[in-house]
């Protein structure tokens, strides 16, 4: 498997983080980083990552469900991400991501057929005080209203 | 001791080593504190929060298993906060467990089960609805309920740090977690069936013993596996006289609760479609079924007609029949033709150890000593049990392991020093000389590319060390060992005595010799791997199977497998344990009983037939073999005594020769079982 | 940068100072503005000087735990061989919270340099910001300024000529709450599940890469240098007696002017709220609070008229926490709180130990149930009986997390769980149960 020479010179500076031996600690942010370029955690990725870090790829899988922002099917363009949590959910949340299912035709964690958009509803992102908040990848939007939110989403190309 | 520690469980005294666990403190007390996750000899989870007890001053409930005892602490295991700790545990557990014990392997000897009758939860609060997710097959041998899964990480455990393989891991997360296998849907491993015998629960069962009784219907019947020359206990399940069943849940025996794939499964050669069970007899070139009276008759008449005859025994027949095998031949026969398929230097390094004590090595070292050489012998896929003793040295004790090797081994993941040979080792093993060297003690394992003086220069090479160095020659098969110390052997007796008269000829010789009037092969297959050049031998075989021997054999005696008869075996490490009979098969005969019958039908008297009696006899005849009787009648290991006397043979390297077995084979036997083909013909193959 | 919410001329500003000013987070800017002073002024200090002075500040940790940090410091071994290392814990996820954002956004140079000073207390040598993936614009920001720290001489060798060494970098995690508990970002940082680990031993002694570690949240290490260059006493004074200092409050839910401010410990809660916070919005009442981040008890309205302070928390029933406030107003559906809050422990829950696994899991769903309009008489007193069998028994403290919201919340809002269950013509049947 090859990623771009950005990745890789990524990867190379990660391996030097580490004490002697200990390599596996790149796991996770070589996970998330290859995610994005590669737009999932796919078998290939996970049996190159493995061999990379001298580890079987269950002990990689094992990782790979075990956190929330590691994906095995792609996600749209723009991963729209809507926190329901309780700051948000206090302030419109909940209905906010009501609107956004109806607006891209999606529930929770479904892509466009198109690839354009996904929907995941996510717990707390922390931007509780300028809540109710979305994250469309990785950028946040802050006090987000419904009018506010079309608005974003028409935004998108 | 100064080192006790003084604590009080339930107002009772308990005094225990520092550093003891709780848990395992109040066990040496007789309080049981119920686990599931904790597990003697593996690593700490803290997970199953089922052993919870109060501690005074502790401001919450502690967990007893990652808890080591303090001097003056007060622990209470059934105060009622404790009680009701378990009690709510067991019921949480149970919200997503099935209740389909009526259906499950496991109901009537389940962990789970038992926590419930014992502490409660008998009734459930819970409306919910149950999380499901359907059964999955790994492997010809394991299958995952995941429901039923408890996630106590037992098998995990038992794979990576046990048999050092990690073909089991946890994915997802939360309530959704549950236990992988090593290549997404299935798995590639040792198929041990480690992970199956130590779940507490019905979540990994096994593909061999599946809904096929409920385990309170079986009788058990521990014997020795009889497979590879480690023997490793194995408690058969037998129900309706089928074996359905191998496990050593009790741990009872040298290998604890270990067993490979061979010893939990492949005890299904037993029944196989093909096993002989009516003699068979050559009339006018065709091979016919006759009565045992008719097939004894012929044998009997061939053996009063005397001429050229050669004796060829086995490695996995009883040391009683052995013994009565060599002494027919010699006593009987007047011949020294006998041997057997020799698979380790046992001889030489008998010899070359002539005059120092306390050099050969047992099982119980291969865990305890502080370090290990394995000298041309792939232990993990060979001589599994004794692998596992090492892994778990290395991992309790951080013993020193080192590896010479002709190819890459399990055991290179923990050596310390690891070298590789293209020849004979002593290269390898003198690369890591200073190494060793730096070792208070050593244990060298060595595999049947030691041979003759290889052995010699080996053990010089340990004596050169100054440190002091046990040996273990390994072999391959359950009674290797045994075959050698009864004296199936050309110019050796019982007890290695030089035999009486000139030595005869070894197994290539008799095979070679184109004058042979008479072969008797008892439990062998030497045709499998040479030619009879006497077109006119006359061939007895006792063999369980039709093998290449059988095929060309006058008279074929269906033989009783060793799980279908009492008698002693002897390990690779001079260990002697019982077998005892679990089944029968009709119309086949334990060797010892043929071997009476021969000798009845020529009026020959060699003494009561009977396991007991040759056992006894053995005891007093040979070398090293005066054991304790009690520790082998109650199903213990007795270790024999080392010879250390000069043994007057000169090995011919040629005649030493191990199959190089794997985990899935053993000879002949293993061909009859299908579980083990089917796991060699599994996805993924043979693992290594 | 700008900031999301405006300064309140109410706050007592130290960790914030530099919030809002021109290229708060340059280098120059830093140094023009006391930087690194604190950091000099440490290299003169003996490592029991420095663990004194922070004794003295009374800084707690501030990520939820509140352990005492000269204490925690301090447990690191002195004269054992092998490397030491600093962790910092950005995974900043307890519901509520949005506070170590800013500072890493705003002021990572402070951030920076009470690292530093820790490293140079403990003798560390290499460190490791773990950064909770959301904030995936945190790492990178962070990057380019550790890369201008390598270049300016404030990291690597030498650091500012005094001779000392140091090494740190980013280290983005994947998403999961529970890698905020100690061990278990440990584990993350090792590239395993965020699994908490066995305690003892505690990260002082075993940490990361099971070396000798000190662990703190990003407030911690920021509130470090402005307590060196102006001494623990300085920084204690600012509170009120055994609760010193200042913290960060992040104020969310039905009030006028949410946002992040920080206040002296030991202020009035409904000062805070009404005076800095605006009081509530659209001239509703005040129903309800949860004072530190989703995993402390409620407390009613009546219940706030006290200090925010560890020990009047405390003495409340509840916890300052993460400082995560969030205010609910009297249309608030306490029902919904507590299934909203338990659905999230059950989604965080990692799966290792028995009574969260399955207590989150059959809490969240007999809560979706009373919502959805099936609850049972029965399922009142049942959540609270579940919460209290989670509490103190299991593996970690996300049990303890989950349920003690859920038993206040029952507790002081129980007609509320009534009034839905009577919605329910079969809740006092034997038989409720939901398909």
């Amino acid at each position: 498997m090859t990623f771009s020479p950005e990745l890789e010179a990524r990867f190379a500076d990660l391996m030097t983080h580490y004490p002697q031996g200990r390599h596996r600690g790149a796991l996770i942010p070589m996970l998330m980083y290859a995610q994005d370029e590669v737009g999932a955690i796919t078998p290939d990725l996970m049996e190159e990552l493995a061999k990379r870090l001298g580890i079987t790829v269950l002990q990689v899988d094992e990782v790979v469900g075990y956190y929330s922002m590691l994906h095995k099917k792609p996600q749209g363009k723009y991963h729209v991400q809507v926190c329901t949590n309780v700051a948000c959910m206090l302030l419109g949340g909940a209905e906010l991501y009501d609107h956004a299912c109806e607006k891209l035709g999606l529930g929770h964690k479904q892509t466009q057929a198109s690839g354009k958009f996904s929907l995941e509803e996510v717990e707390c992102i922390g931007a509780c005080s300028w809540a109710p908040a979305i994250q469309v990848n990785y950028d946040f939007h802050h006090e987000v209203t419904t009018a506010k939110l079309d608005q974003i989403l028409e935004g998108l190309q | 001791m100064s080192n006790m520690v003084k604590l009080t469980i339930n107002e009772t005294a308990v005094q225990a080593p520092a550093g003891t666990l709780l848990i395992d403190a109040a066990k040496l007390a007789g309080i049981e504190i119920p686990a599931f996750c904790y597990y003697e000899g593996m690593a700490l989870q803290a997970a199953c929060r089922m052993c919870l007890v109060e501690v005074e001053k502790a401001p919450k409930l502690l967990a007893a298993c990652v808890v080591p005892v303090t001097e003056g602490m007060v622990v209470r295991t059934e105060s009622p906060a404790v009680v009701k700790a378990r009690k709510t545990t067991l019921e949480f557990l149970l919200t997503n467990h099935p209740l389909d014990c009526p259906v499950c392997d496991k109901g009537g000897e389940c962990e789970l089960q038992d926590m419930v009758f014992k502490y409660g939860a008998g009734e459930s609060r819970y409306t919910e609805v149950k999380v499901h997710v359907p059964e999955k097959q790994w492997s010809p041998v394991v299958f995952y309920d995941g429901p039923r899964c408890i996630l106590c990480y037992r098998c995990v455990r038992v794979c990576g740090e046990g048999m050092g393989v990690g073909a089991l891991g946890i994915v997802n997360r939360g309530v959704a977690s549950e236990i992988a296998p090593s290549h997404g849907d299935h798995l590639e491993c040792d198929e041990c069936g480690a992970c199956i015998d130590i779940c507490p629960v019905g979540a990994l069962t096994s593909g061999a013993y599946r809904y096929k009784t409920r385990p309170w219907e079986m009788e058990h019947v521990g014997t020795i596996c009889t497979h590879c020359s480690n023997g490793c206990k194995t408690t058969l399940g037998v129900r309706n006289n089928e074996i359905v069943r191998g496990n050593n849940r009790d741990r009872s025996g040298l290998n604890g609760e270990f067993l490979c794939v061979k010893g939990r499964y492949a005890f299904d050669f037993n029944h196989h479609p093909e096993r002989l069970q009516t003699p068979l007899l050559r009339v006018n070139g065709e091979m016919e079924e006759v009565s045992w009276s008719r097939a004894l008759q012929a044998v009997v008449a061939k053996f009063k007609a005397g001429g050229k005859a050669g004796v060829i025994g086995s490695s996995r027949i009883a040391n009683e029949e052995a013994f009565l095998l060599q002494k027919f031949a010699r006593t009987v026969l007047h011949t020294n033709n006998i041997d057997h398929h020799r698979s380790g230097d046992v001889v030489t390094l008998l010899d070359a150890l002539s005059g120092k004590t306390a050099t050969l090595g047992t099982a119980d070292d291969c865990y305890n000593a502080k370090a290990v050489l394995i000298a041309g012998a792939d232990l993990s896929q060979q001589q599994p049990f004794l692998a596992n003793q090492i892994r778990a040295n290395y991992r309790h004790h951080k013993a020193g392991v080192y590896v010479a090797t002709q190819g890459a081994v399990r055991e290179d993941k923990i050596a310390k020093g690891v070298a590789r040979t293209s020849g004979d080792c002593m290269d390898a093993v003198e690369s890591l000389r200073d190494k060793l060297k730096s070792e208070p003690e050593l244990l060298v394992l060595f595999g049947d590319s030691v041979k003759g003086e290889g052995v010699r220069k080996l053990v010089a090479f340990g004596e050169s060390l100054g440190i002091p160095v046990k040996y273990i020659c390994l072999v391959d098969y359950v009674n290797s060992r045994g075959a050698m110390d009864m004296g199936l052997l050309p110019d050796l007796g019982p007890g290695y005595h030089a035999v009486e008269g000139a030595p005869g000829m070894s197994l290539p010789q008799m095979m070679a010799a184109t004058d042979l009037d008479l072969l008797w092969v008892v439990g062998a297959n030497p045709l499998a791997r040479h030619k009879l050049a006497s077109d006119k031998a006359f061939v007895v075989v006792q063999d369980m199977f039709l093998t290449e021997t059988a095929r060309r054999a006058d008279v074929v005696l269906p033989a009783a497998s060793a799980y279908e008869k009492n008698g002693t075996v002897t390990n690779v490490c001079g260990q002697v344990q019982r077998l005892k009979r679990a089944v029968e098969t009709v119309g086949a005969k334990t060797d010892l009983a043929i071997i009476g019958l021969i000798a009845r039908g020529l009026g020959v008297n060699l003494g009561k037939v009977d396991a007991d009696a040759v056992f006894a006899e053995i005891q007093k005849t040979v070398r090293g073999y005066n054991v304790p009787l009690p520790v082998i009648v109650t199903g213990g290991a007795a270790q024999t005594m080392p010879v250390n006397g000069r043994v007057p043979a000169t090995v011919l390297p040629e005649l030493i020769q191990s199959s190089r077995d794997t985990l899935f084979t053993t000879g002949t036997l293993t061909r009859y079982s299908k579980i083990l083909n089917e796991v060699l013909e599994a996805p993924g193959g043979l693992y290594r | 940068m700008k900031l999301y919410n405006p300064p309140s001329p109410l706050e007592t500003r130290v960790v914030s100072r530099r919030f809002g000013t021109e290229n708060s987070w340059r280098l120059d800017t830093y140094l023009a503005t006391g930087g690194f002073e604190a950091f000099k002024k440490a290299t003169g200090m003996t490592s029991d000087q420095i663990i004194d002075e922070l004794k003295a500040s009374s800084l707690r940790g501030r990520g939820g735990a509140g352990f005492p940090t000269g204490m925690k410091w301090s447990f690191v071994p002195k004269n054992v061989e092998g490397p030491k290392y600093i962790v910092v814990n950005a995974d900043e996820s307890e519901p509520g919270t949005c506070k170590d954002r800013l500072l890493m956004e705003h002021d990572p140079y402070q951030l920076i340099e009470g690292i530093l000073i820790a490293a140079k207390t403990v003798g560390a040598t290499k460190g490791w910001i773990y950064i909770r993936g959301e904030y995936r614009y945190l790492v990178d920001h962070l990057d380019n300024v550790l890369k201008e720290a390598y270049q300016r001489g404030y990291l690597g060798k030498n650091i500012a000529g005094t001779g000392f060494d140091f090494d740190l970098y980013t280290q983005i995690g994947a998403g999961a709450y529970e890698c905020g508990e100690e061990s278990a970002l440990l584990e993350s940082l090792e590239g395993k599940r965020g699994v908490p680990r066995i305690r003892p031993p505690f990260p002082a002694v075993s940490g990361a890469f099971q070396a000798p570690t000190v662990l703190n949240n990003v407030e911690t290490f920021s509130a470090v240098p402005e307590i060196i260059r102006n001494g623990g006493k300085w920084f204690a004074d600012l509170g009120t007696p055994k609760n010193g200092g200042t913290r960060l409050v992040c104020l969310a839910g039905h009030v006028k002017k949410p946002g992040v401010y920080e206040v002296p410990l030991g202020m009035n809660m409904m000062y805070f709220i009404n005076e800095i916070g605006g009081g509530m919005r659209g001239g509703k009442k005040m129903k309800a609070l949860i004072p530190g981040g989703s995993s402390c008890p409620l407390l009613r309205a009546d219940e706030c008229d006290i200090p925010m302070d560890y020990d009047s928390m405390a003495k409340a029933g509840t916890m300052l926490g993460s400082g995560g406030m969030m205010v609910m107003d009297e249309d608030t559906d306490m029902v919904k709180v507590a299934l909203r809050i338990m659905r999230f422990y059950k989604h965080e829950s990692c799966g290792w130990c028995i009574p969260c696994r399955e207590g989150t899991t059959w809490l969240q769903k007999m809560l979706a149930r009373i919502v959805d309009g099936n609850g049972a008489s029965r399922d009142v007193d049942l959540i609270g009986d579940l919460a209290k069998n989670m509490l103190g028994r299991t593996f970690c403290p996300l049990g303890d997390a989950a349920a003690m919201p859920t038993i206040s919340i029952v507790e002081k809002f129980r007609p509320e769980f009534e009034a839905y269950v009577a919605k329910n013509p079969f809740a006092s049947s034997e038989l409720v149960q939901v398909a």
